[in-house]
């Protein structure tokens, strides 16, 4: 059961790899997804939204392994996966309420940026915790098998999460039960200030999926169809009851970890202008056209309705009410408590009171 | 009715649950084959199968990740945390992920978990079979907190946390896991969330306890009695939601408070109630509040019952209160 290294070349479940428009479509979310990123960075300099989390350099895996997924499989993810929620068919207008935190935010205005949740896609909710939402996916995951779901469960984690508590746990429980889970590790190789060869002195990361009893694989995580066909293939494995998989695709963080972090504090600029020659959204963009699948007018107008789109949620998102003040209360259980209705009364006495001219 | 006792109740309670509903399951460790290393859970796997009774590896955050993850897929799992002392490796996924899913989701990703933990001192346990930590998860928004005290409260009260919509975390007092026996209604009883038991009425003073305290608060009022003193011992049942009004209205009555617990004094749950006294009874106190509780230390091996609250000190403390009016 050793490592093994992803191709992208089609495999057995070549029929189902992405070609031609999909291809094409694969782009168009990648393209949307970061110049999403580049808006909700300036939007955070400019003080509009109150943080962001980017995901630049990561989009070839974010969308290709969503992809990759079935409608009714579950998804646990990190804070860097809002393409895989626009993959899922999250609206684009639901995500940036979310950043905003405004009245139509599904999430109620309860969380920081880029911590989702859409259920209607099987997107579960986000925490800041690392590694939490492992063990979560493992049992979702065990759920499914003892219901004979025909499903999988995947989670989203960096190279961080790897020395987390819930790692191992999760993907020990995965072994022990053969969960039908998918650990989708991004090795993006920094987790803030640590570099990868300080996270942990395993050769690689998929391989610590060895020691749990399953197999792991590396894969190029800039490239889009390698990313899918591993997924693919975890998935079809999990989902014919023959376990897990620990997929380390293998990436870059090109931007910040979030906006309140310097990355120039500990790396250097020339490692991260090496990557920007392996950027994921370039490689496909030339893939494409060395293809004839895209020319530079038809990627132009890519660019053009994301810009558009892009502008049109934010306006809108800006033009929303902001959360109700007395929602504060709602949802701390299924139905208030006396002690929560008495502080709700107390609440909105301070905000009449607060009102009075 | 059957004659039960306190573990044989929370035994019956799951079995009735597990009959009753196909989603329930219950994990941890030891759970399985073993039934439990207080058999709370014996039999279970021979009536259920291993789909519904998982013996897991021993990591208490894969438990409660794993519970989490089976709750958000529709299934109603009951973990099991062997001994309280142990459910730190699961704080987070109790504290920062359980009691938070509702919520931080806007309602979306409601997340029932039952967590049963036996908890408390007096069976020589020492400093990790012992501890009384309520507070912890009293004090954590979006957790329920549940400590019966009596064989019919364990499975009413249980049965009651299974079918409930929010996290739960029930606690069971190990010490009378089986020196308490009593009477134990057949079939689904429940007993409500949020509604103390009066255990006797009296108007001198009221002794608040839970969990492995009632009996030796029972006792003291007893021994109470015998110097004339009417003491009134009422059950908070449940800390979350906590029975507000069945509180002030006995310190109301009686004008006095004696607060027991065995978790150490400083930000107990003693502390809260007191608190809850000053801020809504001051007018009906004619004494300062009492507590009687576990010292701010480590919990002991050698000397647990210096430690623990004793009927002799809930006794001195009562008397204390009538004395001082």
């Amino acid at each position: 059961m050793a490592t093994s290294q992803a191709r992208s070349s089609p495999g057995p479940d070549g029929a189902e790899g992405l070609s031609g428009e999909r291809l094409v479509g694969a782009y168009r979310t990648m393209v949307l997804a970061r110049t999403l990123d580049e808006r909700c960075l300036a939007l955070q300099r400019q003080g509009r939204i109150g943080f962001y989390a980017p995901h630049a350099g990561q989009e070839a895996t974010l969308v290709g392994s969503a992809l990759a997924l079935e409608p009714d499989d579950w998804v646990f993810p990190a804070y860097r996966e809002l393409a895989v929620a626009l993959v899922r068919g999250v609206p684009l207008q639901a995500i940036i309420d979310q950043l905003f935190g405004n009245a139509d935010d599904l999430c109620r205005g309860r969380q920081m940026p880029n911590h989702f949740a859409f259920r209607d896609q099987r997107f579960v909710s986000a925490s800041s915790p690392i590694g939490t939402q492992i063990t979560q996916a493992v049992g979702a995951g065990i759920a499914a098998k003892l219901r004979k779901a025909p499903i999988a469960t995947i989670t989203y984690f960096g190279d961080g999460a790897t020395s987390s508590n819930d790692f191992h746990a999760g993907l020990n429980f995965a072994g022990v039960y053969r969960a039908p889970t998918v650990f989708l590790c991004q090795n993006n190789e920094w987790a803030i200030s640590l570099p990868r060869e300080q996270q942990t002195k395993s050769a690689t990361l998929a391989m610590k999926a060895e020691a749990y009893g399953f197999p792991g694989v590396v894969v190029d995580g800039n490239d889009l169809r390698a990313v899918h066909a591993a997924v693919r293939r975890a998935r079809a494995r999990a989902v014919a009851g023959e376990g897990p998989t620990l997929i380390e695709a293998q990436v870059y963080r090109l931007g910040p970890h979030s906006t309140s972090d310097d990355p120039r504090r500990y790396r250097p600029d020339a490692q991260v202008d090496a990557a920007r020659q392996r950027d994921p959204v370039h490689r496909l963009r030339a893939e494409l056209g060395t293809a004839g699948l895209l020319d530079d007018a038809a990627d132009a107008k890519i660019a053009e309705e994301a810009r558009a789109a892009l502008t049109a949620a934010i306006a809108h998102a800006e033009a929303a009410a902001p959360v109700e003040p007395l929602s504060l209360f709602d949802d701390v259980f299924a139905r208030r408590t006396p002690r929560l209705d008495a502080e709700r009364a107390e609440a909105a006495q301070h905000l009449a009171e607060a009102k009075r001219p | 009715m059957s004659e039960l006792t306190l573990v044989q109740a929370v035994n019956r309670g799951l079995a009735e649950a597990m009959r009753a509903d196909p989603d329930v399951l219950v994990l941890g460790e030891d759970v399985g084959v073993n039934g439990g290393v207080f058999r709370a859970t014996d039999g279970l796997l021979k009536e259920f199968g291993a789909d519904r009774v998982l013996d897991t590896p021993l990591s208490e955050t894969g438990i409660v990740g794993s519970a989490i993850g089976m709750a958000l897929y529709g299934l109603k799992p009951v973990a099991e945390i062997q001994f309280l002392d142990f459910i730190y490796p699961a704080f987070d996924q109790i504290v920062s992920e359980l009691a938070k899913m509702r919520y931080r989701s806007g309602g979306q990703y409601p997340c029932h978990v039952v967590v049963r933990a036996p908890y408390g001192g007096g069976i020589k346990g020492g400093l990790y079979h012992s501890q009384s930590t309520e507070a912890y998860f009293c004090h954590t928004a979006g957790l329920k907190v549940v400590v019966p005290s009596t064989p019919a409260d364990a499975k009413g009260l249980l049965l009651s946390a299974i079918a409930d919509e929010d996290p739960v975390i029930f606690l069971e007092p190990k010490r009378i896991y089986r020196s308490v026996t009593g009477e134990v209604p057949e079939g689904a009883t429940r007993v409500p969330f949020g509604q103390a038991r009066s255990v006797r009425s009296g108007t001198d003073v009221s002794l608040f306890a839970y969990g492995a305290m009632i009996p030796v608060v029972t006792e003291a009022a007893t021994a109470l009695e015998a110097e004339g003193i009417s003491a009134e011992v009422l059950d908070l049942r449940t800390l979350v939601p906590l029975d507000e009004e069945a509180v002030l209205r006995s310190v109301g009555r009686t004008g006095r408070a004696v607060v027991v617990h065995e978790a150490a004094r400083f930000c107990g749950f003693g502390a809260e109630l007191s608190a809850l006294l000053a801020e809504k009874a001051f007018y009906s106190l004619k004494a300062p509040i009492a507590r009687v509780t576990g010292y701010d230390t480590p919990f002991p091996y050698a000397l647990e019952n210096v430690y623990l609250p004793s009927v002799e000190r809930v006794v001195a403390a009562a008397r204390e209160t009538v004395r001082a009016s």
